[in-house]
Protein backbone atom coordinates (compact mmCIF):
# COMPACT_ATOMS: atom_id res chain seq x y z
CA UNK A 1 0.00 0.00 0.00
CA UNK A 2 1.25 3.47 -0.83
CA UNK A 3 2.17 5.57 2.17
CA UNK A 4 0.68 8.99 2.65
CA UNK A 5 3.01 11.68 1.40
CA UNK A 6 4.90 13.67 4.05
CA UNK A 7 3.38 17.03 3.16
CA UNK A 8 2.88 19.57 5.92
CA UNK A 9 -0.91 19.28 5.77
CA UNK A 10 -0.82 15.49 5.96
CA UNK A 11 1.60 15.47 8.86
CA UNK A 12 -0.37 18.03 10.86
CA UNK A 13 -3.67 16.30 10.15
CA UNK A 14 -2.50 12.79 11.00
CA UNK A 15 -0.63 13.71 14.15
CA UNK A 16 -3.50 15.88 15.39
CA UNK A 17 -6.02 13.19 14.49
CA UNK A 18 -4.11 10.45 16.32
CA UNK A 19 -3.58 12.66 19.36
CA UNK A 20 -7.25 13.65 19.53
CA UNK A 21 -8.51 10.08 19.18
CA UNK A 22 -6.05 8.76 21.79
CA UNK A 23 -6.91 11.66 24.09
CA UNK A 24 -10.57 10.78 23.76
CA UNK A 25 -9.94 7.12 24.59
CA UNK A 26 -7.83 8.13 27.59
CA UNK A 27 -10.53 10.45 28.88
CA UNK A 28 -13.07 7.66 28.61
CA UNK A 29 -10.89 5.09 30.41
CA UNK A 30 -10.06 7.64 33.06
CA UNK A 31 -13.77 8.19 33.59
CA UNK A 32 -14.33 4.43 33.89
CA UNK A 33 -11.49 3.74 36.31
CA UNK A 34 -11.73 6.84 38.50
CA UNK A 35 -14.32 5.30 40.84
CA UNK A 36 -12.57 1.93 41.31
CA UNK A 37 -9.22 3.66 41.91
CA UNK A 38 -10.68 5.78 44.71
CA UNK A 39 -12.44 2.70 46.12
CA UNK A 40 -9.13 0.83 46.14
CA UNK A 41 -7.41 3.68 47.97
CA UNK A 42 -10.19 3.88 50.56
CA UNK A 43 -10.23 0.11 50.96
CA UNK A 44 -6.45 -0.08 51.36
CA UNK A 45 -6.65 2.55 54.08
CA UNK A 46 -9.61 0.88 55.85
CA UNK A 47 -7.86 -2.51 55.75
CA UNK A 48 -4.68 -0.87 56.99
CA UNK A 49 -6.48 0.69 59.95
CA UNK A 50 -8.13 -2.62 60.84
CA UNK A 51 -4.87 -4.52 60.63
CA UNK A 52 -2.88 -2.07 62.75
CA UNK A 53 -5.59 -1.95 65.40
CA UNK A 54 -5.64 -5.77 65.49
CA UNK A 55 -9.45 -5.98 65.44
CA UNK A 56 -11.89 -6.99 62.75
CA UNK A 57 -14.77 -4.72 63.67
CA UNK A 58 -14.25 -1.05 64.18
CA UNK A 59 -15.42 2.25 62.96
CA UNK A 60 -13.45 5.40 62.51
CA UNK A 61 -14.97 7.86 64.96
CA UNK A 62 -13.19 10.85 63.59
CA UNK A 63 -10.23 11.88 61.52
CA UNK A 64 -7.79 14.56 62.63
CA UNK A 65 -5.06 16.21 60.70
CA UNK A 66 -2.24 17.42 62.93
CA UNK A 67 0.59 19.66 61.83
CA UNK A 68 3.79 19.71 63.84
CA UNK A 69 7.19 21.18 63.20
CA UNK A 70 10.20 18.90 63.51
CA UNK A 71 13.56 19.92 65.00
CA UNK A 72 14.60 21.61 61.77
CA UNK A 73 11.38 23.57 61.59
CA UNK A 74 9.98 21.56 58.72
CA UNK A 75 6.26 21.11 58.90
CA UNK A 76 5.09 17.52 59.23
CA UNK A 77 1.54 16.37 58.75
CA UNK A 78 -0.07 13.49 60.59
CA UNK A 79 -3.48 12.04 60.06
CA UNK A 80 -5.02 10.48 63.14
CA UNK A 81 -7.90 8.06 62.74
CA UNK A 82 -9.66 7.73 66.09
CA UNK A 83 -11.31 4.33 66.26
CA UNK A 84 -14.14 2.86 68.30
CA UNK A 85 -15.62 -0.61 68.48
CA UNK A 86 -19.29 -1.31 67.79
CA UNK A 87 -20.29 -0.29 71.36
CA UNK A 88 -18.57 3.07 71.02
CA UNK A 89 -15.70 2.03 73.29
CA UNK A 90 -12.48 3.83 72.52
CA UNK A 91 -9.93 1.55 70.88
CA UNK A 92 -7.15 4.06 70.39
CA UNK A 93 -6.06 5.48 67.10
CA UNK A 94 -4.27 4.68 63.90
CA UNK A 95 -1.80 7.40 62.98
CA UNK A 96 -0.42 8.05 59.55
CA UNK A 97 3.11 9.41 59.67
CA UNK A 98 5.69 10.19 56.99
CA UNK A 99 9.47 10.41 57.21
CA UNK A 100 12.25 10.35 54.67
CA UNK A 101 13.50 6.80 54.24
CA UNK A 102 16.49 5.55 52.27
CA UNK A 103 14.84 5.65 48.87
CA UNK A 104 12.13 8.26 49.35
CA UNK A 105 9.16 8.93 51.54
CA UNK A 106 8.32 6.28 54.08
CA UNK A 107 4.65 6.44 55.00
CA UNK A 108 3.68 4.36 58.00
CA UNK A 109 0.33 3.68 59.64
CA UNK A 110 0.77 2.88 63.33
CA UNK A 111 -1.97 1.70 65.68
CA UNK A 112 -1.92 2.78 69.33
CA UNK A 113 -4.21 1.65 72.12
CA UNK A 114 -5.57 4.36 74.44
CA UNK A 115 -2.54 3.85 76.76
CA UNK A 116 -0.20 4.66 73.91
CA UNK A 117 1.18 1.16 73.36
CA UNK A 118 1.84 0.08 69.80
CA UNK A 119 -0.77 -2.38 68.57
CA UNK A 120 0.50 -2.84 65.06
CA UNK A 121 1.81 -1.05 62.01
CA UNK A 122 1.81 -1.25 58.27
CA UNK A 123 3.76 0.49 55.53
CA UNK A 124 1.40 2.49 53.34
CA UNK A 125 3.99 3.76 50.93
CA UNK A 126 7.72 3.27 50.63
CA UNK A 127 10.56 3.21 48.15
CA UNK A 128 13.10 1.21 50.15
CA UNK A 129 15.51 -1.27 48.57
CA UNK A 130 13.81 -4.61 47.86
CA UNK A 131 15.34 -7.35 49.99
CA UNK A 132 16.88 -4.84 52.37
CA UNK A 133 14.95 -1.85 53.65
CA UNK A 134 11.70 -3.15 52.17
CA UNK A 135 11.83 -5.89 54.80
CA UNK A 136 10.52 -3.27 57.23
CA UNK A 137 7.01 -4.49 56.44
CA UNK A 138 7.76 -7.71 58.40
CA UNK A 139 10.81 -6.93 60.48
CA UNK A 140 9.15 -4.94 63.28
CA UNK A 141 6.06 -7.16 63.56
CA UNK A 142 5.29 -9.32 66.56
CA UNK A 143 7.71 -12.23 66.99
CA UNK A 144 10.13 -10.91 64.38
CA UNK A 145 13.67 -9.72 65.12
CA UNK A 146 12.87 -6.06 65.58
CA UNK A 147 9.55 -6.58 67.40
CA UNK A 148 8.09 -3.22 68.47
CA UNK A 149 4.54 -4.42 69.13
CA UNK A 150 3.36 -3.65 72.66
CA UNK A 151 6.15 -1.13 73.25
CA UNK A 152 5.31 2.31 74.55
CA UNK A 153 7.32 5.00 72.74
CA UNK A 154 7.20 7.37 75.71
CA UNK A 155 10.96 6.99 75.60
CA UNK A 156 11.58 7.39 71.85
CA UNK A 157 12.38 4.05 70.21
CA UNK A 158 15.87 3.87 68.73
CA UNK A 159 17.96 1.20 67.06
CA UNK A 160 20.54 -0.65 69.16
CA UNK A 161 23.35 1.08 67.26
CA UNK A 162 22.09 4.38 68.70
CA UNK A 163 21.75 2.89 72.18
CA UNK A 164 18.14 1.78 71.81
CA UNK A 165 16.46 -1.57 72.32
CA UNK A 166 15.24 -2.25 68.78
CA UNK A 167 17.34 -4.39 66.43
CA UNK A 168 17.81 -2.62 63.11
CA UNK A 169 17.16 -4.42 59.84
CA UNK A 170 20.40 -6.07 58.71
CA UNK A 171 22.29 -3.66 56.43
CA UNK A 172 19.42 -1.15 56.53
CA UNK A 173 20.10 1.12 59.48
CA UNK A 174 18.89 4.20 57.62
CA UNK A 175 15.53 2.61 56.86
CA UNK A 176 15.25 1.37 60.45
CA UNK A 177 15.99 4.82 61.86
CA UNK A 178 13.50 6.43 59.51
CA UNK A 179 10.88 3.86 60.45
CA UNK A 180 11.34 4.31 64.20
CA UNK A 181 11.33 8.07 63.78
CA UNK A 182 8.00 7.77 61.97
CA UNK A 183 6.64 5.65 64.83
CA UNK A 184 7.92 8.07 67.49
CA UNK A 185 6.50 11.04 65.61
CA UNK A 186 3.19 9.25 65.25
CA UNK A 187 3.13 8.65 69.00
CA UNK A 188 3.84 12.29 69.76
CA UNK A 189 1.18 13.41 67.34
CA UNK A 190 -1.28 10.98 68.91
CA UNK A 191 -0.48 12.06 72.47
CA UNK A 192 -0.87 15.70 71.52
CA UNK A 193 -4.39 14.86 70.42
CA UNK A 194 -6.61 13.84 73.33
CA UNK A 195 -8.80 10.78 73.12
CA UNK A 196 -11.68 10.99 70.70
CA UNK A 197 -14.70 12.61 72.17
CA UNK A 198 -17.58 13.28 69.89
CA UNK A 199 -18.56 16.40 71.87
CA UNK A 200 -15.13 17.97 71.71
CA UNK A 201 -14.81 17.18 68.07
CA UNK A 202 -15.98 20.65 67.16
CA UNK A 203 -13.46 22.47 69.35
CA UNK A 204 -10.61 20.41 68.00
CA UNK A 205 -11.72 21.13 64.50
CA UNK A 206 -11.51 24.83 65.36
CA UNK A 207 -7.98 24.43 66.61
CA UNK A 208 -7.17 22.78 63.34
CA UNK A 209 -8.60 25.69 61.44
CA UNK A 210 -6.70 28.25 63.48
CA UNK A 211 -3.46 26.64 62.53
CA UNK B 1 4.45 -15.68 6.88
CA UNK B 2 3.34 -18.49 9.13
CA UNK B 3 1.87 -17.12 12.37
CA UNK B 4 3.26 -19.88 14.58
CA UNK B 5 6.69 -19.03 13.20
CA UNK B 6 6.21 -15.38 14.11
CA UNK B 7 5.49 -16.34 17.70
CA UNK B 8 8.43 -18.75 17.84
CA UNK B 9 10.61 -16.08 16.30
CA UNK B 10 9.74 -13.70 19.13
CA UNK B 11 10.43 -16.24 21.85
CA UNK B 12 13.59 -17.90 20.50
CA UNK B 13 15.27 -16.31 17.52
CA UNK B 14 14.58 -12.68 18.40
CA UNK B 15 14.05 -12.94 22.14
CA UNK B 16 14.08 -9.28 23.24
CA UNK B 17 15.93 -9.96 26.49
CA UNK B 18 18.57 -12.47 25.45
CA UNK B 19 19.06 -11.80 21.73
CA UNK B 20 17.82 -8.34 20.71
CA UNK B 21 18.91 -6.89 24.09
CA UNK B 22 16.09 -4.38 23.99
CA UNK B 23 14.35 -2.89 27.00
CA UNK B 24 17.24 -3.55 29.38
CA UNK B 25 16.19 -0.86 31.85
CA UNK B 26 12.95 -2.48 33.07
CA UNK B 27 14.62 -5.87 32.72
CA UNK B 28 17.29 -4.95 35.24
CA UNK B 29 15.12 -2.82 37.50
CA UNK B 30 11.98 -4.88 38.03
CA UNK B 31 13.30 -8.43 38.27
CA UNK B 32 13.97 -8.39 42.00
CA UNK B 33 11.51 -11.26 42.34
CA UNK B 34 9.98 -13.77 39.96
CA UNK B 35 6.51 -12.31 40.47
CA UNK B 36 7.64 -8.75 39.71
CA UNK B 37 9.50 -9.86 36.60
CA UNK B 38 6.52 -11.79 35.31
CA UNK B 39 4.06 -8.97 36.01
CA UNK B 40 6.29 -6.49 34.21
CA UNK B 41 6.63 -8.88 31.28
CA UNK B 42 2.88 -9.38 31.02
CA UNK B 43 2.20 -5.64 31.32
CA UNK B 44 4.67 -4.94 28.53
CA UNK B 45 3.13 -7.71 26.44
CA UNK B 46 -0.35 -6.22 26.80
CA UNK B 47 0.89 -2.83 25.64
CA UNK B 48 2.96 -4.35 22.86
CA UNK B 49 0.04 -6.31 21.38
CA UNK B 50 -2.26 -3.27 21.38
CA UNK B 51 0.31 -0.87 19.95
CA UNK B 52 1.48 -3.32 17.29
CA UNK B 53 -2.05 -3.81 16.00
CA UNK B 54 -2.98 -0.12 16.06
CA UNK B 55 0.27 1.02 14.48
CA UNK B 56 -0.06 -1.62 11.79
CA UNK B 57 -3.60 -0.42 11.03
CA UNK B 58 -2.37 3.17 10.83
CA UNK B 59 0.67 2.44 8.67
CA UNK B 60 -0.83 3.56 5.35
CA UNK B 61 -2.11 6.86 6.74
CA UNK B 62 1.06 7.72 8.66
CA UNK B 63 3.37 10.04 6.72
CA UNK B 64 6.96 8.82 7.10
CA UNK B 65 8.31 12.01 8.64
CA UNK B 66 5.95 11.96 11.63
CA UNK B 67 5.84 8.21 12.17
CA UNK B 68 7.87 8.25 15.40
CA UNK B 69 5.67 10.91 17.09
CA UNK B 70 2.57 8.98 16.01
CA UNK B 71 4.02 5.74 17.45
CA UNK B 72 4.88 7.47 20.71
CA UNK B 73 1.40 8.97 21.06
CA UNK B 74 -0.19 5.56 20.52
CA UNK B 75 2.23 3.83 22.93
CA UNK B 76 1.83 6.50 25.61
CA UNK B 77 -1.97 6.27 25.38
CA UNK B 78 -1.98 2.50 25.83
CA UNK B 79 0.50 2.61 28.70
CA UNK B 80 -1.62 5.19 30.49
CA UNK B 81 -4.73 3.06 29.97
CA UNK B 82 -2.88 0.05 31.36
CA UNK B 83 -1.69 2.06 34.34
CA UNK B 84 -5.20 3.21 35.19
CA UNK B 85 -6.61 -0.30 34.81
CA UNK B 86 -3.91 -1.79 37.05
CA UNK B 87 -4.46 0.92 39.68
CA UNK B 88 -8.19 0.27 39.63
CA UNK B 89 -8.34 -3.53 39.58
CA UNK B 90 -4.92 -4.99 40.53
CA UNK B 91 -3.73 -3.06 43.61
CA UNK B 92 -1.06 -5.64 44.53
CA UNK B 93 0.68 -5.34 41.20
CA UNK B 94 0.31 -1.58 41.41
CA UNK B 95 2.13 -1.59 44.76
CA UNK B 96 5.00 -3.65 43.36
CA UNK B 97 5.36 -2.13 39.89
CA UNK B 98 3.54 1.20 40.06
CA UNK B 99 6.71 3.21 39.50
CA UNK B 100 7.79 1.23 36.47
CA UNK B 101 4.55 1.04 34.50
CA UNK B 102 4.80 4.58 33.06
CA UNK B 103 8.34 3.75 31.94
CA UNK B 104 6.96 1.20 29.49
CA UNK B 105 6.39 4.23 27.22
CA UNK B 106 10.11 4.53 26.65
CA UNK B 107 10.73 0.78 26.54
CA UNK B 108 12.58 0.31 23.29
CA UNK B 109 11.11 -3.17 22.75
CA UNK B 110 7.80 -1.53 21.94
CA UNK B 111 9.12 1.27 19.73
CA UNK B 112 11.52 -1.20 18.15
CA UNK B 113 8.75 -3.58 17.16
CA UNK B 114 6.54 -0.71 15.98
CA UNK B 115 9.27 0.58 13.72
CA UNK B 116 10.78 -2.74 12.70
CA UNK B 117 7.71 -4.93 12.32
CA UNK B 118 4.26 -3.40 12.75
CA UNK B 119 4.84 -0.47 10.39
CA UNK B 120 5.64 -2.91 7.59
CA UNK B 121 3.37 -5.92 8.19
CA UNK B 122 -0.35 -6.65 8.30
CA UNK B 123 -2.31 -6.10 11.55
CA UNK B 124 -2.77 -9.86 12.09
CA UNK B 125 0.95 -10.59 11.66
CA UNK B 126 1.66 -7.68 14.02
CA UNK B 127 -0.73 -9.13 16.58
CA UNK B 128 1.20 -12.41 16.53
CA UNK B 129 4.51 -10.58 16.64
CA UNK B 130 3.24 -8.74 19.72
CA UNK B 131 2.29 -12.04 21.37
CA UNK B 132 5.61 -13.67 20.43
CA UNK B 133 7.90 -10.84 21.46
CA UNK B 134 5.75 -10.21 24.54
CA UNK B 135 6.05 -13.86 25.58
CA UNK B 136 9.79 -13.77 24.90
CA UNK B 137 10.13 -10.68 27.08
CA UNK B 138 7.96 -12.20 29.83
CA UNK B 139 9.97 -15.43 29.82
CA UNK B 140 13.22 -13.50 29.92
CA UNK B 141 12.10 -11.35 32.84
CA UNK B 142 10.58 -14.26 34.74
CA UNK B 143 13.76 -16.35 34.37
CA UNK B 144 15.88 -13.46 35.55
CA UNK B 145 13.46 -12.85 38.42
CA UNK B 146 13.51 -16.52 39.46
CA UNK B 147 17.32 -16.63 39.51
CA UNK B 148 17.65 -13.37 41.43
CA UNK B 149 14.93 -14.21 43.93
CA UNK B 150 16.35 -17.68 44.56
CA UNK B 151 19.93 -16.48 45.01
CA UNK B 152 19.13 -13.28 46.85
CA UNK B 153 16.10 -14.16 48.91
CA UNK B 154 16.05 -17.95 48.93
CA UNK B 155 12.56 -18.15 47.45
CA UNK B 156 10.76 -18.53 44.13
CA UNK B 157 7.38 -16.81 43.60
CA UNK B 158 7.39 -16.12 47.35
CA UNK B 159 7.87 -19.81 48.22
CA UNK B 160 10.91 -20.17 50.48
CA UNK B 161 13.34 -22.83 49.25
CA UNK B 162 16.65 -21.92 50.85
CA UNK B 163 17.28 -20.93 54.49
CA UNK B 164 18.29 -17.34 55.12
CA UNK B 165 21.93 -18.30 55.73
CA UNK B 166 22.39 -18.98 52.01
CA UNK B 167 20.90 -15.72 50.79
CA UNK B 168 23.25 -13.51 48.81
CA UNK B 169 21.80 -10.01 49.10
CA UNK B 170 23.86 -8.80 46.16
CA UNK B 171 21.58 -10.59 43.73
CA UNK B 172 18.55 -8.56 44.74
CA UNK B 173 20.52 -5.34 44.32
CA UNK B 174 21.31 -3.76 40.93
CA UNK B 175 24.77 -5.39 40.50
CA UNK B 176 23.13 -8.80 40.89
CA UNK B 177 20.86 -7.96 37.97
CA UNK B 178 23.81 -7.35 35.68
CA UNK B 179 25.64 -10.48 36.83
CA UNK B 180 22.60 -12.74 36.49
CA UNK B 181 21.66 -11.27 33.12
CA UNK B 182 25.20 -11.81 31.82
CA UNK B 183 25.20 -15.45 32.84
CA UNK B 184 21.71 -16.07 31.45
CA UNK B 185 22.63 -14.52 28.10
CA UNK B 186 25.74 -16.68 27.94
CA UNK B 187 23.77 -19.85 28.73
CA UNK B 188 20.96 -19.03 26.29
CA UNK B 189 23.41 -18.25 23.49
CA UNK B 190 25.27 -21.48 24.15
CA UNK B 191 22.01 -23.44 23.97
CA UNK B 192 20.88 -21.64 20.81
CA UNK B 193 24.07 -22.51 18.98
CA UNK B 194 23.98 -26.21 19.80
Amino acid sequence: MKKLESSLTNMVLVLTGVAVVMGGILAYVNHLTEGPINDQKAKALADGIKSVMCVNELKVAKTDTVHQNDAKGKELTYIIYQTQDAQGQDLGAAVESVTGGFGGNLKVLVGFNPEGQILGYTLLEHAETPGLGAKADRWFQKGEKGDIIGKDPKEPLTVSKDGGQVDAITASTITSRAFLLAVNNAYNAYKATPVADVETGATKQQKENQK
Amino acid sequence: MNYINIIKNGIVKENPTFVLMLGMCPTLATTTSAMNGMSMGLATMAVLICTNVVISCLKSVTPDKVRIPVFIVVIAAFVTILQMVIKAYLPDIDAALGLFIPLIVVNCVILGRAEGFASKQSPVASLFDGIGIGLGFTIGLTLLGICRELLGNGSVFGLTLLPETYNILLFVLPPGAFITLGFLIAIVNKLRNV
